[in-house]
């Protein structure tokens, strides 16, 4: 660059002409002048540590795309990791749209000038609402997890009670997530999380147990459907019985591309649902898709206690036309700080967008197949693994996730893996540390992507890795 | 103030119906890939499959059209935004609306970095643990800090993970059960407030003095043994940069707290003042604001979190390590509050903040802070010359990147209020603005951020739109009142959907049943 003034394309008042006219303007002699108020000892007068910039735009891609190009993606392995984060195929249309720029740079614009916007949010709660059979479905937060503690806390509002039971099925991260929503025994509104225990051979919830477990303390009780080890709770009905005769909420955690084929969990008496919306057409991203939602019935009790952002569609001045306004927002902490329901901010408000398109592109047809095809490849997978000399299929079905075990073949799951990996294969995540009790295990995840040449694939090489 | 021509700007308006209310029974938009033949052989119908009384029962009412006509409603949608790619974003204070470059989005949805999953070994993600590592390293330049997390998903989610923190940090010295107090200031975020009353702590919230800084006497007075923390940004929402910031650091460490240095606006301070100079223990900052990435309508979005050496030990798993030849995850660290999101973030928002970082060098950023905090004492100055236009608290002295106002004059003479001109202004082709968190210290607030990424003229002319708005309001309160004209719907007319639970309808299905008795 030399001695030539820095002048950077993003930056149009960088040209050292407009600079010296804008100081003039200002009554500044300098740049400097303008950080008066900054006290000496508060500067900063060093030298950071960065790189020399790269400034073309060319050179920075090729450079980035280079640290890049050390990745792997799951276009050139063959992928059977999900636990949360899942490979479905993204639509070209939903790509088309979530990467337009005016949602790419839309931000807090109101209902005149970002209708659009507005419209689309609201089509995802009417289609989600569909999807859920639930009248009201919520702005979208971090992530399933974050959804799924902050419903708990709801809960615990709306009953007065502190303390939740949780299926003991629930994965790990999920758990830390909502015991740090939950906060730590020694504060005054803490809520206490008791984990229910499942049946080892079904993985379905023990209901003694939670019969044991239930009082009326209990704000609720919280399972998932399909699990996170990828079975069917099919007591649904039975457990929110249970807790409606203790008056506690019965909160569904639920993978909304199952419900196609799966009863919603309203249908067996869920009072809040919560969930992921990233296997809606939104790209897997290393983790960058998630976007958690909360849906439940049109009851103001449930309204009054709902942290996320709400919003109803209105009629304008003109016959027909509608527009769109934010449902008491003074209970959010926008409009009451530390006395408002929790928090919001900005989270993963572009994945409404593409989950939206999603949605409407598959209609009730898509929905429904896109089910089937997971359900058939998943338990194509599952009972071509369950053949396999040495390894066991845990539990009684199978969405699209299965616990495999490798206790009866002498390796762990770590090294069973590792030797995936020579057949260019992410072999499904590795359970031990989280599962104690499943010994060597590994969560196998199938969907709509996998062929049939891809899970023989899967096969043959697990039978390789087992002869060595 | 030049005269300036406006915009007679129309918004697209498509008069676009709902997509519930299109379409025909049996048109598809898309086939999802159906099992190949020999597993439906194989394994039989899915329905068999699954637990009979499990099976959806209802008929699931989803839209019915064709791909075309999908794609062509979502598209008129997306017209009828604007997006600050098209009109210039300089009224959202607090929000740091700059350019986004085009060619970040082609390395986010490059097959090297969207197809992959965060649970893949990690030898897989050398490159985008690369990425990650070596923008911490950047982040610890600009702030002083030992150690980030990208793993929170938003501004407010770093705020809240500072709360679980400093949590954690007096649990383990076990003083949590006294030390349950967090203060902050009404001028800070929402969500510094918010958060910490999530997690568990009373929140005591300081009022501003006459200058507008937080009262400092008020803070000696309230802080105790029961003293957890403090969260609070500087410069707060009206812009000032409070001088005597170290000295309430002071007054909380002496009490044993941490202090927290809310830094979602820091696009006026890169390279000029850093959160470790100034004595706190933490600090965030907003990778969808300062760093570059773009605000996709609220997300996805990156609070990266930094904190001092003392309190690396606390950060979520895993963070990520370098061994001078691999990239790597740990997840060993007891002190741990374990995790406040799944996998490691929005990395997608790291890798457009490195890029942007590394097109940028050392100069560029502090061409970035200098840029901003010039544009807005130049738009300050515009502003100030509008009649009905003031800017409470501490006269005579400059603003930093952004500035409160107050249109309460105006309110008074012509009855026109702050939430009228933003209505207005959108005609003008530019976005509304932000006006204020609540409550409204300053009343009929505004808050604009030109931030580097605006011209001169653009700066000159957002401020004729301002003139020109003020100037209607005083003519005829009535037109103002009754904007915006150019926009794809007229006024709402009736607001009642907001608090009346017979008027409000979330879902379209809710609408139906309520206003159609379907």
């Amino acid at each position: 660059m030399g001695k030539k003034p820095f002048v950077h394309p993003y930056i149009p008042n960088s040209v050292p002409e407009i600079r010296e006219e804008m100081l003039k303007a200002v009554g500044a002699k300098n740049i400097e002048e303008l950080y008066m108020e900054i006290p000496e000892q508060l500067r900063f007068r060093g030298k950071m540590n960065l790189p020399e910039p790269i400034l073309s735009e060319y050179e920075l891609k090729r450079h980035v795309e280079d640290i890049l190009s050390k990745n792997t993606s799951c276009k050139e392995y063959l992928n059977f990791l999900g636990a949360g984060c899942w490979q479905h195929y993204v639509p070209a249309v939903v790509d088309e749209i979530v990467n337009r720029a005016e949602f790419v740079t839309a931000y807090c614009g109101d209902t005149y000038s970002d209708l659009g916007k507005f419209q689309t949010r609201f089509e995802f709660y009417s289609m989600m609402g569909e999807l859920l059979n639930m009248d009201v479905v919520t702005e979208p937060a971090y992530d399933w997890g974050t959804t799924a503690g902050l419903s708990i806390r709801m809960a615990s509002r709306i009953t007065g009670r502190n303390q939740v039971l949780i299926a003991a099925t629930v994965g790990s991260d999920r758990l830390l997530q909502i015991k740090n929503l939950c906060q730590p025994p020694v504060m005054d509104n803490h809520i206490t999380v008791n984990l229910v225990d499942y049946e080892l051979k079904s993985g379905l919830m023990d209901l003694h147990n939670l019969k044991n477990k239930i009082s009326d303390k209990t704000a609720a009780i919280y399972f998932e459907n399909p699990s996170y080890l990828g079975f069917i709770e099919e007591q649904g009905e039975e457990i929110s019985r249970i807790a409606k005769e203790h008056g506690a909420l019965c909160i569904v955690g639920v993978d909304p591309i199952s419900l196609g084929v799966l009863a919603p969990p309203a249908d067996y008496g869920a009072d809040i649902v919560c969930g992921e919306n990233q296997p809606l057409g939104i790209h897997m991203l290393c983790g960058g898709g998630q976007a958690g939602f909360i849906a439940f019935r049109d009851e103001e009790a449930y309204v009054a206690e709902c942290p996320l952002q709400l919003y109803s569609i209105t009629e304008t001045r003109k016959e027909g036309q509608f527009g769109y306004v934010e449902v008491r927002s003074e209970k959010t902490s926008y409009g009451a700080r530390d006395k408002g329901k929790d928090w919001v901010g900005t989270s993963s408000g572009l994945w409404t967008i593409g989950a939206a398109v999603y949605l409407a592109l598959m209609g009730p047809q898509g929905m429904r197949e896109i089910g089937e095809t997971i359900i058939q490849n998943a338990n194509y997978a599952r009972q071509k693994i369950g053949e396999i000399e040495g390894l066991k299929v845990y539990f009684k079905n199978t969405f699209k996730e299965f616990v495999v075990n490798y206790d009866g073949t002498g390796k762990t799951a770590a090294e069973i893996n590792q030797a995936l990996e020579a057949f260019q294969i992410f072999g499904g995540k590795d359970l031990t540390g989280e599962f104690p009790e499943l010994g060597q295990s590994a969560l196998c995840c199938v969907t709509e992507i996998h062929r049939k040449r891809d899970i023989d694939k899967l096969v043959m090489a697990l039978k390789e890795v087992l002869k060595k | 103030m030049k005269n300036y021509k406006l915009r007679d700007y129309h918004g697209a308006s498509w008069d676009e119906p709902l997509i519930m209310e299109v379409g025909n029974k049996g048109e598809r938009g898309i086939i999802p890939p159906w099992a190949d033949q020999e597993i439906r052989e194989a394994v039989g119908d899915a329905a068999g499959l699954m637990p009979g009384p499990m099976l959806r029962k209802s008929e699931l009412k989803l839209p019915e059209l064709s791909q075309y006509h999908v794609l062509q409603h979502y598209l008129r949608l997306s017209q009828e935004t604007m997006g600050m790619d098209l009109g210039a974003d300089i009224g959202e204070g607090t929000c740091t609306m700059k350019y986004s470059s085009k060619m970040h989005e082609l390395l986010v949805r490059a097959d090297k970095f969207c197809q992959l999953h965060p649970l893949q070994p990690e030898k897989y993600l050398q490159g985008v643990l690369e990425i990650a590592y070596k923008f911490e390293q950047f982040l610890k330049e600009i702030s002083g800090m030992h150690q980030f997390t990208f793993q929170p998903g938003g501004g407010s989610h770093a705020t809240y993970t500072n709360a679980c923190v400093v949590r954690k940090y007096h649990e383990s010295r076990e003083e949590l059960k006294q030390r349950n107090e967090m203060i902050t200031t009404i001028f800070s975020h929402p969500c510094d407030a918010a958060t910490p009353a999530t997690a568990g702590f009373k929140v005591i919230t300081l009022m501003p003095d006459e200058n507008g800084y937080p009262d400092l006497e008020a803070l000696k007075a309230i802080v105790s043994e029961r003293t957890a923390g403090i969260m609070f940004t500087n410069p707060e929402d009206t812009g000032i940069f409070n001088p005597k910031v170290a000295e309430y650091v002071k007054i909380v460490h002496d009490v044993g707290g941490l202090c927290f240095y809310d830094q979602a606006n820091a696009n006026g301070i890169l390279g000029i003042a850093r959160a470790f100079d100034a004595g706190f223990d933490a600090c965030h900052f907003n990778l969808h604001k300062t760093f570059s990435s773009p605000h996709g309508c609220e997300g996805p979005a990156t609070g990266a979190y930094g904190v001092r050496k003392e309190l690396a030990g606390f950060l979520p798993v895993p963070v990520v390590g370098f061994d001078g030849e691999q990239y790597f995850l740990d997840y060993d660290r007891s002190d741990s509050i374990g995790k406040v999101r799944s996998f490691f973030g929005n990395l997608e928002c790291v890798l457009r903040s490195y890029a942007w970082v590394m097109n940028m060098g050392e100069e560029g950023l502090r061409m970035v802070a200098e840029t901003a905090v010039l544009n807005n004492n130049y738009l300050d100055k515009l502003l100030l010359e509008i009649k009905g236009v003031s800017r409470p608290y501490a006269e005579g002295k400059r603003r930093l990147e952004q500035a409160r106002y107050s249109l309460e004059k105006l309110k008074e003479d012509t009855g026109v209020g702050s939430e009228d001109i933003r209505r207005r202004i959108i005609d003008f082709g530019i976005q509304g603005y932000w006006l204020s968190h609540h409550p409204w210290i300053v009343p009929e607030p505004f808050t604009p951020e030109p931030c580097e990424t605006y011209s001169k003229k653009d700066i000159e002319y957002w401020a004729a739109a301002m003139a020109q708005t003020i100037k209607e309001a005083h003519e005829d309160p009535g037109y103002v009142m009754n904007s915006p004209y150019g926009q794809p719907i007229r006024g709402i007319k009736d607001y009642s959907a907001i608090d009346d639970p017979e008027k409000w309808a979330m879902t379209w299905r809710a609408y139906k049943r309520k206003f159609r008795n379907k």
